[in-house]
């Protein structure tokens, strides 16, 4: 093992390798990144919540299942971020919201079960655009988390938590999930690998439902490895979701070792370029696509007309059945309750609370999507969304008939400024423009890393797009990708940020 | 809620006379909730009167994060029902979201189905009084049942309430919704019609074995839509829809009094305002609840956290195969095997005595006893004991072996109804009772003669006209000795030897 002594800056499989040798305990892990979480959060705010004592006893029962002689999985002992969004038995779950502060669950998302039974280590919660409405966390109820690459910038979102902790070392691992490219786009922005599995892969079980027909769970990490580790620990059919797919996992774990490209038929989405895409992440986004052919990929342009529509189409799908998944909030149950004085009705009680408790961009979609499916405007706008969503398709299909992969940038920007778009959410939605096609037809998309734009330093994401199921291919392109250019770099692009402040010891007297 | 009525004041009309001026429509929405094991979208089990809470899961709470799948044993059964009313059965179908918010629905909205229904277009043929009426099915689909709430308070209602329970044991229960097209030209019969399509429903259902189908624990409750249009008009008025019709007789009641108040508003030259009322038990009338006027937005849509249901061709024409005799076929079989006319078929069945009499009837018994038996005697006692006929503590066995003693002699009519008397008082079988009680014919020649010659010594002048070939006048002594024996001696012996005595000495 070379990394280095600094535990916190192995990959994923490195440290599982480690654990599984006898070479580092899970519990050394652990500390390392509880210390620092401690130490550095407080400039990043990655985390909610922080299970200390949970992680260490998750840690050392994994040391004992070693000890013990026992087989140890893929990525037992490895510290883990888990959106703020999957239900966990033993630590609250808020979906960065007021309206849940505090919920403490009853059960365990199957994402949350099969990261204990993977013997991944869950370190905590981490920070979300409320109820994963937004792309920079700026919409939590509890604060924006910041860049790593540049503490004034947005980590992007929903899952910007997720990925700042895994950016900042704060974590190995983290677990986001995608409705409209809320893993992707943080990964973009945070120099991060960010995979949204085929809709279906992976459970939404116990994840609190935004957007059900396009939410999906997936994996935030620092290497297409660790990403495809993650992916296969936490996919496979749930016989609690009826959405879930009843097919074998893609081989993404062997696709991301098996970096070839020749041959391979790549596509550029022609309807991604142009006016709002910024320089810097068009440059880098062209060499990577000369990259691909360099390493012997057939690459050609392919039209997907119906892109277009894709961002208006989601602005009433999702809001849509926001309106209604975000109807049980109502004070009756579990919660914030507000103005119950014994006099007022339960309405009332219900009216006041969610008046409260839910912020701005919440409420704009709860009203979209109420009004979307009104009667007498359901057939424009609801029904409308759902054919173009079937056009969308449509345009993958075709477009997968002529390459194995579909290629474009992952966001038309890099990390914008804190508070730039707070308050002009059609500048917010655009951060999704790319991502949102997938997650309309369900197939599986991944961003990788491919370099820093030149205006501004900051990392700009290659989003590989492939068929629903073939999620390998994904992999194999960014493994593709992430070793050709980290050969030509000489050291992972992520050695390169450098917002956060390593000598500032402030977090140890913050604390948590 | 108290929108003010355009109506003046109006008071009911009769209902013989608003028949004659009226035409009313009828419609119902049946819900059956199904007797799966567990519920419909978790694995809750599916229970009544279970400790308030305790029936319960993330699921069923809707708790954040949770998500239904769909109960299979729901389907099929749902399925069942569609055939046995002659629906077409989907091939495809989706559940549906309704979205309202009230306190018992765990996530505010409430999965169903809606343009997509699994069963349509079918129909059910019923009996109103001897006359056939088929009743066309617009639709048979399947939701999930609501919590239960309970007003704490002096009025026992929202209003005025101090505060509100929620159970949610109930919620996420199979629900079935089976939907009826308006059903015109009933006139008078209209309120029989309502009570005799819910009766047979019942029996359907209850014949599926799908449900347990009792109003009274709300495993079948009912909304009885009534409009009226003036006599000979082919427009439909316009409707109510009553609630809280909890039994058979409270169905035809409703209808009757809601035909009875909207002619009385349109005699008044009123009009009918679309709306929900409740039904009074006690009083038999309807009072307004919410307007329809003023009716809510379901927004429904296709529920994204389900996977359409597409039961197969052959599943379909699986659970056909499986269907049991239904109770319109079964009945018309029991007719043709029992001999009996369509009057006795209309009282049994008033009485629901057609299964009673077909079990006493396979147990031995005569269809005319086991009919006469069940219809007079057992029908009384139950009556006076305020039971269904089924719930009294006699089997049709019992009765079939009372009848098989009468058939043979063993037992005198009035013995007969002792016998049962001492069945019904728990004494233990027929047989038993006979035994204990000392109720058995008394057919020994030699007991009965000392009876007989102490009614003739008693009675000199009618022994007289005996022997002077006065035979008829036998009857009198007859009778005294069956007096003297407590009805016990066989009269066909008594006489017997009374004339032998007599007109050979």
């Amino acid at each position: 093992m070379d990394a280095g002594s600094d535990l916190t800056r192995w990959t994923a499989a490195q440290m599982a390798a480690a654990v599984a040798a006898g070479e580092v305990s899970a519990v050394e892990l652990t500390e390392a990144h509880l210390d620092r979480i401690a130490r550095i959060d407080v400039q990043v705010r990655a985390f909610l919540y922080v299970a200390g004592d949970a992680a260490l006893a998750a840690a050392r029962a994994v040391d004992a299942r070693r000890a013990a002689g026992e087989p140890l999985r893929p990525l037992a002992g490895v510290p883990l971020a888990l959106k703020d969004v999957f239900t966990t038995i033993d630590m609250p779950t808020t979906c960065g919201s007021k309206i849940l502060a505090g919920w403490q669950p009853p059960y365990d998302a199957t994402i949350t079960r099969r990261l204990r039974a993977a013997g991944v280590v869950i370190l905590g919660k981490t920070n979300m655009d409320e109820f994963a409405m937004g792309s920079s966390t700026e919409n939590s109820a509890f604060g924006p988390s910041h860049n790593p690459w540049n503490l004034s910038r947005v980590p992007g979102g929903s899952s910007g938590g997720s990925a700042a902790a895994v950016a900042a070392y704060l974590a190995a691992l983290g677990i986001g999930t995608d409705t409209g490219g809320s893993i992707r786009q943080p990964a973009a922005v945070c120099g991060l690998v960010g995979v949204k599995p085929t809709y279906g892969g992976s459970s939404r079980y116990g994840l609190v439902a935004f957007a059900s027909s396009l939410d999906t769970p997936g994996p935030l990490t620092r290497t297409v490895l660790d990403a495809a580790l993650l992916h296969e620990a936490i996919s496979g059919h749930d016989p609690c979701d009826s959405t879930s797919l009843h097919a074998p996992v893609p081989p993404v774990v062997t696709a991301a070792r098996n970096a070839d490209v020749a041959g391979l038929r790549v596509g550029v989405v022609a309807e991604f370029a142009g006016d709002g895409y910024a320089s810097g992440v068009l440059t880098r986004f062209n060499e990577a696509v000369e990259l691909l052919e360099s390493l012997g990929a057939k690459v050609t342009e392919v039209s997907c007309p119906h892109f277009d529509y894709a961002l208006p189409a989601y602005y009433l799908i999702a809001p849509s059945e926001c309106s209604s998944n975000l109807a049980r909030f109502d004070a009756m149950r579990y919660g914030l309750r507000l103005g119950d004085d014994g006099m007022a009705s339960a309405e009332q009680v219900m009216s006041q609370t969610r008046a409260a408790g839910f912020g701005a961009e919440v409420k704009r979609r709860i009203m979209l999507g109420t009004y979307a499916l009104s009667s007498g405007y359901y057939d424009a706008y609801y029904g409308k969304a759902q054919q173009v969503r079937t056009l969308i398709a449509g345009d993958f299909a075709a477009a997968f008939e002529q390459v194995d992969v579909l290629v474009s940038p992952t966001t038309p920007t890099t990390a914008f400024p804190i508070g730039e778009r707070a308050d002009d959410p059609m500048a917010m939605y655009l951060a999704d423009l790319c991502t949102i096609p997938c997650n309309l037809a369900g197939n599986a998309a991944l961003s990788v890393p491919c370099g820093l734009a030149p205006e501004d330093g900051l990392p700009v994401g290659l989003q590989i797009m492939a068929p629903v199921l073939a999620d390998d291919r994904v992999y194999r392109v960014g493994a593709a990708v992430e070793g050709a250019l980290g050969q030509r770099r000489g050291h992972p692009l992520l050695e390169e940020a450098s917002g956060v402040d390593e000598a500032d010891d402030a977090g140890a007297e913050a604390g948590r | 809620m108290t929108a003010t009525s355009p109506t003046p004041l109006s008071s009911p009309v009769p209902f013989v006379e608003a028949i004659t001026r009226y035409e009313p429509v009828i419609g119902l929405e049946t819900h059956v909730e199904l007797g799966t094991t567990a519920k419909m979208f978790c694995g809750c089990p599916n229970a009544f009167g279970a400790e308030p809470n305790s029936a319960v899961c993330p699921v069923c709470l809707g708790l954040p994060g949770s998500l239904p799948v769909i109960n299979k044993t729901a389907i099929e059964y749902t399925i069942r029902i569609g055939l046995a009313l002659n629906c077409s059965i989907a091939s495809w179908c989706r559940f549906a979201r309704k979205n309202y918010f009230y306190p018992d629905m765990p996530k505010n909205f409430q999965i169903s189905q809606y343009d997509e229904p699994l069963c349509t277009d079918g129909w059910l043929d019923v009996d109103a009084g001897g006359q056939v009426v088929r009743v066309d099915i617009e639709r048979v689909h399947l939701e999930e049942d609501t919590g239960k709430s309970r007003h704490v308070g002096t009025s026992g209602r929202i209003h005025g309430a101090d505060y509100s329970l929620v159970d949610y044991n109930r919620a996420g229960i199979p629900l079935v919704e089976v939907v009826t097209r308006p059903i015109p030209g009933t006139g008078a019969l209209a309120p029989a019609v309502a009570r005799a399509y819910v009766t047979e429903l019942r029996d359907v259902m209850r014949s599926l074995g799908v449900s347990d189908v009792r109003m009274e624990q709300g495993s079948l409750r009912c909304d009885v839509n009534t409009s009226l249009a003036p006599a000979g008009s082919v427009q439909l008025g316009k409707r109510t829809e009553t609630k809280n019709v909890n039994s058979l007789r409270s169905v035809e009641r409703a209808v009757r009094s809601e035909i009875e108040r909207q002619a009385g508003i349109l005699d008044a030259g009123g009009r009918v305002i679309q709306e929900t009322r409740h039904f009074h038990e006690e009083t038999s009338t309807t009072t307004p609840g919410r307007s329809k006027e003023e009716a809510q937005d379901y927004r429904y849509f296709p529920e994204p956290d389900l996977v359409p249901v597409a039961p197969s061709l052959e599943w379909t024409e699986q659970i056909r195969a499986a269907l049991p005799e239904l109770p319109a076929a079964r009945r018309a079989r029991l007719q043709a095997d029992l001999g009996l006319s369509d009057r006795d078929m209309t009282a049994l069945r008033n009485a629901g005595a057609l299964d009673l009499v077909a079990e006493t009837v396979s147990a031995g018994a005569s269809p005319r006893q086991a009919r006469n038996w069940w219809l007079t005697e057992l029908s009384r006692r139950a009556n006076e004991a305020g039971l269904e006929l089924g719930a009294l503590p006699v089997t049709p066995a019992q009765v079939a072996r009372i009848c098989a003693m009468v058939e043979t002699g063993q037992l005198t009519n009035k013995l007969a109804r002792q016998v049962l008397d001492g069945v019904l008082a728990g004494e233990g079988s027929p047989d038993e009772v006979v035994a204990a009680r000392g109720l058995a014919v008394v057919t020994d020649a030699d007991v009965l003669a000392a009876a007989v010659d102490e009614a003739i010594a008693a009675n000199p002048d009618i022994a007289a006209k005996v022997a002077e070939g006065k035979i008829t006048a036998a009857g009198a002594l007859v009778g005294a000795v069956m007096k003297a024996t407590g009805g016990q001696a066989d009269a066909a012996l008594v006489r017997q030897l009374i004339l032998a005595r007599l007109t050979t000495s």
